[in-house]
């Protein structure tokens, strides 16, 4: 790790050497401190809702208020767990999540790779259009699309939350992957179609291969938006045994009023595998987003 | 033709090759293109023709004519506070967001080690399910003993009747936005490792201090994405839904009635498609105005390496 913002030029006598030092130990103290503070801020609403899930009921309003949970009580979440109920409405997430981000990355890297690295005379004028379509709220289409899915008998079924997504997935996901492919060089892609290999190869041996950080970052924001989509499932999942997570933590909130902890161990148990996902992939995740031509717009 | 061809980065293969590469392109593109015709332009439309009906789904739909635009812009109460509330929050918290999102990100753009870290921890609010972190706020703003007015009240401050009292409400919303800035802190923090760094440092030589060069280098390279922030970032706050839908469902005194959870209610309620069609169609119009001066305003003060 280079540290080009703090220059370490040591000039002058010993004595200015030293108190140069330690004045940079200190800035540098003061900045962890700074970072942590902003950190803790940032996590408290996170940190609370997991002490409440963790809480005695009469224990959660207490006054001053109490961070650490005494006693610790697990209970709540076999609770939530049958109650909520968890497994039913985790299948139904994975099933929509699994199948939406699939359609996403798939389509979304295929129509990319069209704009990126082959010509045709309109290609300049439709990704002229898929650029404005990221500026178009989504909420004209929205009633239409459900009357369309009404009519074929969609309603209550994974379909209208999954099928879109093989249309593309999005245009920004598309307009960041094309920007990405757009860095990488042609040579390769020659060689191969010297070698004559199809196009079709040429995606899905030299371009996908090299692409393993924004696909990942494209494959963290799908699995995100649709884990925590809440007005589609509202509008298409009517039947309780449909819900998602985030669509029957809602209704666990309606049947719990007043019971805290075991909302909130509901929401961390909502929260709990997009974390793990999330940790599992930040590493590709950031270097997917500071690497792709994002910035160089 | 073969000037716009000549022009690309990609060497020219003429002849039957650039006919074959040609319609390959356009089969790649195809899912976009009717996914483009599919879900975006012939929904437009049809909402266009909705919007001048009365229609319910279950029954047939009713020709209007202007009717629902004129009672739109006529006696509906609900549509006039509707827009309001939904201004208010846009032109509150959209700037102050965006403000927050470009110091966090100056702060995430340290070099210094476990950086890293801190810039995961700081995207984590982003993750947290909309629905879960609604709930969570309903939580910490809820009553005398909700954790936001016990802090108040050990601090020494006044508290609030968060959640009822109709002046108060939309704050929080504005409140929790700052929760939700992980996005644009993102997109900042590519932006700002992509400043070139020569620019600082032939600054640095010319005796510039670090003020001026914030000032002057980074700043005006991050125009374009502050731009870009901006635009979206009015564009997804004019829409917003869940939290209000979830912690106040528009209440107290349809205080927290959001524009979009206006025309939820009368589609999905109500079950009055036309109307709320047209509704669409005017918040729309609105988004649409909004874009358009901001990309004319953009040419005073966003910075474009490539212009000369």
């Amino acid at each position: 790790m280079t540290h080009t913002s703090v220059p370490l030029r040591l000039a002058g006598g010993q004595r200015r050497d030293a108190a140069r030092l330690s004045m940079i130990t200190a800035a540098r103290v003061a900045l962890y401190l700074f970072l942590s503070a902003v950190c803790l801020v940032l996590l408290f609403p996170n940190l609370w809702m997991l002490s409440t899930s963790l809480k005695e009921p009469q224990q959660i309003f207490a006054y001053p208020p109490q961070l650490m949970p005494r006693p610790i009580v697990w209970w709540n979440y076999v609770v939530a767990i049958q109650k909520f109920p968890f497994f039913l409405y985790l299948r139904n997430t994975l099933i929509v999540t699994g199948l939406a981000t699939f359609g996403t990355v798939l389509s979304a890297s295929l129509v990319a790779f069209g704009f990126a690295r082959r010509r045709f005379p309109e290609r300049e004028f439709l990704f002229a259009v898929l650029l404005s379509t990221m500026m178009l709220p989504g909420i004209v289409t929205l009633i239409p699309t459900f009357v369309l899915f009404t009519r074929l008998g969609w309603v209550n079924t994974f379909l209208p939350l999954t099928v879109p997504s093989f249309f593309g997935g999005g245009a920004f996901y598309i307009f960041l992957l094309r920007q990405f492919y757009l860095t990488l060089p042609y040579d390769y892609d020659e060689a191969a179609y010297i070698d004559g290999a199809s196009s079709l190869r040429v995606w899905w041996e030299i371009i996908l291969p090299f692409s393993k950080a924004p696909l990942a970052a494209i494959t963290v924001f799908t699995v995100l938006s649709h884990w925590n989509d809440f007005m589609g499932p509202l509008i298409y999942m009517n039947k309780p045994h449909m819900r998602t997570l985030a669509l029957g933590l809602q209704f666990f909130r309606d049947q719990q009023v007043t019971q805290w902890n075991y909302l909130m161990a509901g929401s961390t148990l909502t929260l709990i595998p997009v974390l793990i996902l999330f940790f599992a992939a930040q590493r590709y995740f950031m270097e997917g987003i500071l690497l792709t031509g994002l910035s160089g717009r | 033709m073969a000037l716009r061809a000549a022009r690309n980065t990609i060497p020219t293969r003429p002849g039957p090759l650039a006919r074959k590469e040609a319609w390959e392109g356009r089969l790649y593109i195809l899912p976009w293109v009717l996914g483009f015709l599919i879900f975006t332009i012939g929904p437009m439309l049809a909402s266009v023709i909705f919007s001048f009906t009365k229609y319910s789904v279950l029954s047939g739909a009713d020709w209007l004519g202007l009717a629902n635009y004129t009672r739109i812009f006529g006696d509906d109460r609900l549509f006039r506070l509707s827009l309001y509330n939904t201004f208010y929050f846009v032109f509150l918290s959209v700037p102050l967001s965006l403000f927050a999102a470009f110091l966090v990100a100056l702060l995430l753009s340290v070099q210094v080690r476990g950086i890293n870290l801190y810039r995961t921890l700081y995207y984590l609010p982003v993750i947290t399910p909309a629905v879960a972190s609604a709930l969570t706020w309903g939580m910490l703003f809820s009553g005398d003993y909700g954790l936001v007015n016990a802090v108040l009240r050990t601090v020494g401050l006044p508290t609030f009747n968060w959640l009822f009292d109709p002046k108060i409400t939309k704050l929080i919303f504005v409140i929790m936005g700052f929760w939700g800035i992980g996005g644009s802190v993102i997109i900042f923090l590519a932006g700002l490792q992509n400043v070139p760094r020569v620019l600082y440092e032939a600054a640095s030589i010319d005796g510039a201090n670090l003020w001026y060069r914030f000032r002057h280098i980074t700043v005006p390279m991050m125009t374009p994405l502050i731009f870009f922030n901006l635009v979206l970032g009015i564009i997804g706050t004019f829409q917003v839904f869940t939290g209000a839908y979830i912690i106040t469902a528009g209440g107290p005194a349809n205080s927290t009635l959001f524009y979009v959870l206006y025309l939820y209610n009368n589609a999905f309620r109500f079950f009055k498609m036309g109307y709320a069609s047209a509704l669409a169609w005017v918040l729309f119009v609105i988004i649409l105005i909004f874009t358009i001066t901001q990309l004319r305003m953009a040419r005073l003060w966003v910075f474009y390496e490539a212009e000369r």
